[in-house]
């Protein structure tokens, strides 16, 4: 990792190699050309990622505000450590748009204070997280794909929106080892409720009803058993006729190396856990005639960080509650937007993660409600409401650290300016010393 | 300014590199280091520690576990049941919180590790590519020194180095790739038989002259060629093989083979417990142990060692980078399942598992396990390992312990198990029962030695103070449980069992000396297959924290 803060001379240089997180893709080729203390172009860069680099240019903001007032950081840090050592139940949620070294510093101070501690997993793919709990998962890397994989299935989910390179580099035109014409060597087919812009890339488009997802996908684990089932049952069901799943079968038991992905159309719609774990079963199934693997298309940010830094310290990956001064599980009970929903937390730390795209109107309400201390590096509603607000610098435009792809292949974060503000480790850090001081002085 | 000295007064010294065996010895620490006794006798040090009646060992190393990475990370996600019934890690002023189950959270991991008397672990299967995640994890696994072993055994740039006859390029890129992971140790696991899996349904290799389509190499070549580079490498622990045919009836002529395939370059086998048995291909009921022709073989093969990956009854997650095992042992439990390949590199396979005592499989695993600590002649060569979790836990040491050294209780084990393995292994026949002297080998000098840590596993002047200190017990179990004091780095960080400080631990690693040009050659082989640029693949050095270069010589 270079240095947190590079000096940014005026003439144009390049920073190459950089990983973006303009969404789970986090494509590590990218090129940034800086210029007069700002990134100029994002050289290779996808819609998304040109958004996430450019957009970075703002002015920076005040570093730290109270209750809406500009004020010192170290004010601003007593205070949120305040509010912590007070709180009889606080919440942490968010660590999207930060490194894995931040999330850990989120997770210790969670510790401390004996809060829930949650991420946007538990609003997006928790529903997998559950299935995967109980089923499993065959997958692999996205280097994998891209050298072995020839049949290629989308499932509730449209990468040329959300993951504009996918195709690119990973699932469709990469020419790997064993599909050494790339696109030519692979079958590609899009399953939705509406006909996508990826559709019509795909060589097979199955339009299939809203919410019946899980009934199209236990077709097609009978039909990998070689079950006989009844037509106008499974038209009826399925809203489409046995003979398209029938062929969609074949080709999969045909496939080297198939490979479903799947996204939050398949996830959060009716049935969610039952959805994907229907699919994991099917995708496990396939390993008896072929090789299959499954992958979830995940978001921007590293939200898959936040699910590996939550997991290795505390045994599981979101929803976990801290309050009993042990980790304990249960999306639904711990997930945030129900602990504030349910108005029971009376502190919160929002941190890298605009809550107004996550959380419900009850959920909001309560939280507008109760001190709460918001670490971002960009302003939001979500930081102009807070009680404190810290802004930071951008973790992987200003400060270095690790970030984790959908596939869990972590990737260095390479910064290419400076900022003059803090990083969010920082902050975490100097938030959770001084609760520890003002623990330790309430204790003697 | 003479150092701030400890000192460890009056105790029971076990020490079997220098072949003190229960003797009443000082021990002067300064600066983390075990040194020599002040010249000046009216030195006095800072602070002393009384171990008259004690017994004093250097702390424990294990040297086969998985403690860290993606495949114990998903593992930890997918087992919530497990964690809701085991007892809570609860944080303290000094320590925070985790999860138990068969495979633990870091922190917990680090606490229990030290709790027990044990100083440093090392992971056995980290996919290069993950290489950065497992150093995070590192990271938040206080106490304990820790270093993991690079999964190389189906990677293909190394079996296209093979095909193509170029050993001095296999040797330059497996010193590259350990240097650039932070990585200790090559692993060999099931030799091509992953890339197969990758290539076909239930794919796998049979035997070690099976060749691997594409490559058109066998997992003989692999094991031989691998072995020569890291000897050429000289790596302070030169290859660690998980054999081919984990687990599967008959498995026993693979190991031979593997053995032989060294053709006399230094290997350690690991967890060879599951790689000992006789019976058809494929026919369970036939199914009997062949620790005795197999010990024989390393007994008369010094280029040979072994950990045991000692099996206990009970429920456990199955881990390995051996996709098509994990395949296997989901089907034969009819469990949930996790698989995930690497790309270029390696494999994996999750799955819960039990043994139970009143199966004759897993009875016999039990007793083939403790056949090859007593079947060894030379507990040099033989080391402690339960293949934590794979086995059971690391946790589980004590108890093994009792199960050497009391053989009484170990016949009494034994009465308790399937009947029919008195008859398929010779365990009902052995007498031997170790002494604490050969348990401070199995458990500290030899594994140290074996992979290559001068200073570690020893209480010479020079070896890092990590030292164990126990109330004796006529029951070994009660007395390596809870050690009396834990010292770790010249610190104490655990007394009667309760946790004291929570010290980091250091990464070890090696920087093997390699033919820098194989770069270029290793950049193109980037461009044309990784799914990320050759300059994100390096571990820079912020990941490795506290960390030692353990010197190839």
């Amino acid at each position: 990792m270079p240095d947190k803060k590079p000096s940014t001379p005026a003439a144009p240089s390049i920073v190459a190699d950089v990983a973006c997180t303009g969404c789970g893709c986090v494509c590590d080729d990218i090129d940034l050309v800086v210029e007069s203390g700002r990134i100029a172009e994002a050289r290779r860069a996808c819609t998304l990622g040109e958004a996430w680099f450019i957009g970075q240019a703002d002015p920076s903001p005040p570093a730290c505000l109270i209750e809406g007032q500009q004020a010192e950081l170290a004010d601003g840090i007593d205070r949120a450590a305040q509010i912590l050592a007070s709180a009889r139940y606080p919440l942490f949620y968010g660590l999207r748009h930060t490194s894995s070294e931040a999330q850990q510093a989120a997770a210790s101070l969670a510790d401390v204070v004996g809060g829930i501690l949650d991420t946007p997993t538990s609003t997006h793919h928790g529903p997998w997280g559950v299935s995967f709990q109980g089923v499993g998962e065959v997958t692999s890397s996205l280097g994998e794909v891209a050298n072995r994989g020839d049949l290629i299935i989308f499932w509730g989910v449209d990468p040329v929106v959300s993951h504009p390179r996918h195709f690119e580099r990973y699932s469709l035109f990469p020419k790997g080892m064993f599909v050494p014409r790339g696109r030519q060597d692979r079958t590609v087919v899009v399953v939705d409720v509406e006909r996508t812009a990826s559709a019509d890339e795909a060589d097979l488009f199955l339009e299939v009803p809203r919410h019946r997802d899980f009934e199209a996908l236990w077709t097609l684990r009978a039909l990998a058993a070689d079950c006989q089932l009844e037509p106008q049952q499974v038209l009826e069901a399925t809203g489409r006729p046995l003979a398209d799943w029938q062929n969609l079968m074949d080709r999969m038991k045909r496939a080297r190396f198939g490979v479903i992905f799947f996204g939050t159309g398949l996830a959060m719609t009716e049935g969610k856990h039952l959805n994907s774990e229907a699919l994991l079963a099917v995708v496990r199934e396939m390993n008896a005639h072929t090789r299959f693997v499954a992958k979830t298309m995940r978001g921007p940010g590293n939200v898959t960080g936040a699910e590996n830094v939550l997991a290795w310290r505390t045994g599981f990956s979101f929803a976990v509650n801290l309050a009993r001064g042990y980790p304990r599980f249960n999306p639904g009970e711990y997930s945030a937007d129900d602990v504030l929903a349910r108005g029971e937390a009376d502190a919160a730390v929002i941190v890298q993660c605009d809550v107004s795209e996550d959380f419900g109107d009850q959920a909001r309400r309560h939280l507008a409600a109760i001190p709460h201390v918001v670490i971002d590096h960009r302003p939001t509603e979500t930081t102009r409401a807070a009680t404190v607000a810290f802004h930071t610098a951008t973790a992987g435009i200003h400060t270095g650290g690790t970030v984790y792809r959908m596939d869990d292949v972590p990737l260095p974060l390479r910064p290419a300016l400076a900022s003059p503000l803090e990083g969010d480790l920082e902050i975490l850090e100097r938030i959770e010393m001084r609760v520890r001081q003002l623990q330790s002085s309430a204790a003697s | 300014m003479p150092p701030n000295y400890l000192k460890i007064a009056g105790g029971t010294v076990y020490d079997p590199r220098h072949g003190v065996d229960g003797q009443v010895r000082d021990l002067w620490i300064a600066d983390g280091k075990i040194v020599d006794a002040p010249r000046d006798s009216k030195v006095r040090p800072s602070k002393t520690i009384d171990a008259a009646g004690l017994v004093v060992m250097p702390g424990g190393v294990d040297m086969h576990c998985h403690i860290a990475g993606p495949k114990v990370n998903v593992a930890r996600k997918m087992r919530p049941e497990e964690k809701r019934v085991a007892p809570p890690v609860e944080r303290t002023a000094t320590t925070h919180s985790g999860t138990m189950g068969s495979v633990p959270s870091t922190f917990a991991t680090g606490y229990k590790y030290a709790g027990m008397g044990y100083t440093s672990a090392f992971d056995a299967a980290i996919p290069p590519l993950a290489a950065r995640h497992a150093h995070e994890e590192f990271a938040d696994t206080p106490c304990i020194d820790k270093g993991f072993y690079l999964l190389v055994g189906n990677n293909q740039y190394i079996m296209r180095a093979i095909q193509e006859r170029e050993p001095a390029r296999l040797k330059a890129f497996l010193g590259w790739l350990l240097s650039a992971a932070g990585g200790y140790a090559p692993k060999i696991v099931n030799p091509g038989g992953v890339e197969v899996w990758k290539q076909h349904p239930s794919g796998n290799v049979d035997d070690l002259d099976t060749r691997v389509d594409y490559f058109d190499v066998t997992p003989r070549g692999i094991i031989r060629g691998i072995a020569q580079a890291a000897d050429e490498l000289k790596l302070p622990h030169r290859v660690h093989i998980h054999c081919n045919n984990l687990g599967l009836p008959g498995n026993w002529t693979t190991t031979l083979e593997t053995m032989k395939a060294l053709e006399g370059f230094g290997g350690h086998l690991t967890h060879i417990q599951f790689h000992s048995y006789g019976g058809g291909s494929g026919d369970e009921d036939t199914f009997n142990s062949k620790v005795v022709p197999l010990a024989d073989y390393v007994n008369a093969h010094s280029n040979l060692t072994v950990d045991v990956g000692q099996v206990l009854f009970g429920e456990t997650t199955s881990m390995t980078g051996d996709s098509p095992l994990g395949y296997y042992l989901s089907n034969v439990y009819k469990t949930k399942w996790f698989s995930a390949e690497t790309e270029m590199e390696s494999g994996c396979g999750i799955a819960p598992i039990e043994y139970k005592n009143k199966n004759l499989i897993n009875a016999l695993q039990w007793a083939i396990g403790l056949e090859w600590f007593l079947l060894v002649d030379d507990p040099w060569r033989v080391v402690m390992s339960t293949d934590h979790p794979n086995g059971g836990s690391f946790l589980a040491y004590p108890q093994i312990i009792r199960l050497l050294m009391d053989r009484t209780w170990r016949r009494d084990a034994l009465a308790s198990v399937h009947p029919l393995v008195r008859e398929r292994s010779t365990l009902a026949d052995l007498d031997r029962e170790y002494s604490l002297y050969e348990i401070c080998i199995i458990t500290r000098a030899a594994p140290a030695k074996i992979l290559g840590l001068d200073h570690k596993g020893h209480l010479g002047p020079g070896a890092d103070a990590d030292i164990t200190i126990y109330t004796p017990d006529d029951n070994p179990q009660t007395m390596f449980e809870l050690p009396r004091f834990v010292i770790k780095g010249g610190q104490v960080i655990v007394e009667q069992g309760e946790l004291r400080e929570s010290t980091f631990g250091k990464t070890l690693h090696v920087t093997p000396d390699y033919d820098k040009d194989v770069e270029a050659d290793i950049a193109k082989w980037f461009e044309d297959y990784y799914s990320i640029r050759f300059r994100n693949y390096p571990v820079g050095e912020e990941y490795l924290h506290e960390h030692e270069t353990v010197p190839c010589q």
